[in-house]
């Protein structure tokens, strides 16, 4: 199973390098997006540096929810679903295959927003190892969840706006402890930063079980 | 010959036709107890007689998602076994969340009135409210799901699979949510609790709540028959098209 799954993830990875959508679009967006947010709060610094936590989560599902969308268009625009029926690879394999890739994909962002968001919003980073725990169950929720969803979305013409809709709702919770999260790693909130990346470790699992479960039958024809 | 049956069966039977007759006598005298025969609350002034409305409809958004997600469960089970694709589960379904968001919007409705006179605004950042308006739009994107034009079992299961993940998501919004912060007042009515309110005003609210689930059923059944009639609809109409198009090819041959 684990070779299935890395088969998935390389193709998918090996899609991305060739084209580099990533890095080179969706990247410089997310990064628009930090700016963008300094408009609306009228670049004051000390809210700027409040929202911090939250302002990186935000940029993130918007830049996410973008790579998303490509990684089933990739698959739908050449009718690679039908491929995938008839291979061999499980429906499970397939689910965490597509969820590693999108995982990957997604740390690259955070790796160019984090510098972005410590720079532009002057932040103090006060524990590493939270920051680096939160960041990491966040981005592992919202891999599995974007892979569920993208599924559903994928090959309706209207993916674009159904995706979001369907997404944020789901994602409130990651956004949430991700943005309290962050901020206890930051030092604006002296609260209780562990509890809320536990609380993202368990929608990770949640939805990873619920995928694994479940993902066969979105792949389903009639 | 058309399976659409003629109007006079079309939507209603005798039994749904009682069944409505009574959910508007019922409505017309909940309209009653609630605006003329229960006091005011003396904190909340008259607001009070918007829980009467408010209450009930959380609490059949809540039961008509919980039909979605058990019927979403029974057709992924069955969709294979039976002849019908499980299609009867997926209409339950459908129709069912259309009314749960029906019932969740006129919750958000009436919530922000009732905060409007008592808090002195439409909106706080309140745990349950945050969890209701979440809740709304989950479903909403699940409606928005069941309309794309897609094969209905293929489009059955993506719903089905939605349905089960936005249901087990409830618990984990409204924790976070909870956690987050609260302001809201306690449950007015909870099962194995003593109520915090008494008397009419108790009496009104399980009134309307047993009005609400009437309303709610009535509308599920109508809602049920309504998209067995869409569906009936478009087969009708893509054997029409398949059938002239076999006219034309054998007009060409």
């Amino acid at each position: 199973m684990l070779h299935e799954v890395l088969l998935v993830a390389r193709k998918d990875l090996r899609v991305e390098w060739r084209s580099k959508v990533t890095i080179g679009q969706v990247a410089p967006l997310a990064l628009l997006v930090l700016v963008v947010f300094a408009f609306a709060f009228d670049a004051n610094a000390r809210l700027l540096g409040l929202g911090a936590g939250g302002l990186f989560w935000v940029a993130v599902l918007f830049g996410g929810t973008l790579l998303i969308q490509r990684a089933f268009d990739l698959e739908t625009d050449d009718g690679n679903f039908d491929a995938f029926r008839m291979s061999t690879i499980g429906a499970p394999s397939l689910f965490l295959g597509k969820s590693l890739g999108v995982f990957i994909q997604v740390v690259l962002l955070e790796l160019v927003l984090g510098p972005g968001v410590a720079l532009l919003y002057d932040v103090r980073i006060d524990d590493w190892f939270l920051l680096l725990a939160a960041a990491l169950a966040g981005t592992v929720a919202f891999s599995v969840c974007g892979v569920l969803w993208g599924v559903m979305a994928a090959g309706v013409r209207v993916r674009a706006t159904l995706l979001p809709l369907l997404l944020i709702p789901v994602l409130a919770p990651v956004l949430l402890a991700g943005s309290r999260a962050f901020e206890t790693a930051f030092g604006v909130r002296a609260e209780a930063g562990w509890t809320w990346a536990s609380v993202m470790f368990v929608i990770a699992a949640v939805h990873t079980a619920i995928g694994v479960g479940t993902f066969g039958f979105l792949l389903e024809e009639g | 010959m058309s399976q659409i049956p003629d109007s006079k069966h079309m939507t209603a039977t005798l039994g749904t036709r009682i069944l409505g007759s009574v959910a508007v006598a019922a409505v017309l005298l909940m309209t009653l107890l609630g605006l003329v025969v229960s006091p005011e609350d003396l904190v909340q002034g008259h607001a009070v007689r918007m829980l009467y409305l408010h209450v009930p409809s959380i609490w059949i958004a809540y039961a008509a998602f919980v039909l979605t997600a058990a019927s979403s469960v029974l057709f992924l089970i069955r969709s294979r076994s039976r002849a019908d694709g499980g299609r009867h589960h997926d209409r339950l379904a459908g129709s069912a969340a259309e009314v749960g968001v029906l019932f969740a919007g006129i919750t958000l409705v009436t919530g922000m009135l009732w905060g409007r006179v008592t808090w002195g605004t439409y909106w706080q950042w309140d745990a349950r409210l945050t969890t209701t308006v979440l809740l709304f739009v989950t479903y909403l994107g699940y409606l928005a799901l069941r309309r794309l034009p897609a094969d209905p079992i293929v489009r059955g299961r993506r719903s089905a699979v939605m349905a089960l993940i936005s249901f087990v998501n409830v618990p984990i919004v409204h924790f976070s949510v909870d956690w987050w912060r609260t302001l809201h007042q306690k449950a007015s009515l909870s099962v194995g609790r003593r109520p915090e309110i008494t008397g009419e005003m108790y009496w009104t609210l399980l009134y309307s709540t047993l009005t609400v689930t009437v309303v709610a059923s009535w509308l599920i059944v109508h809602r049920y028959r309504v998209i067995r009639l869409e569906e009936l609809r478009d087969e009708e109409a893509l054997n029409a098209l398949i059938a002239s198009r076999l006219r034309e090819d054998d007009v060409g041959n």
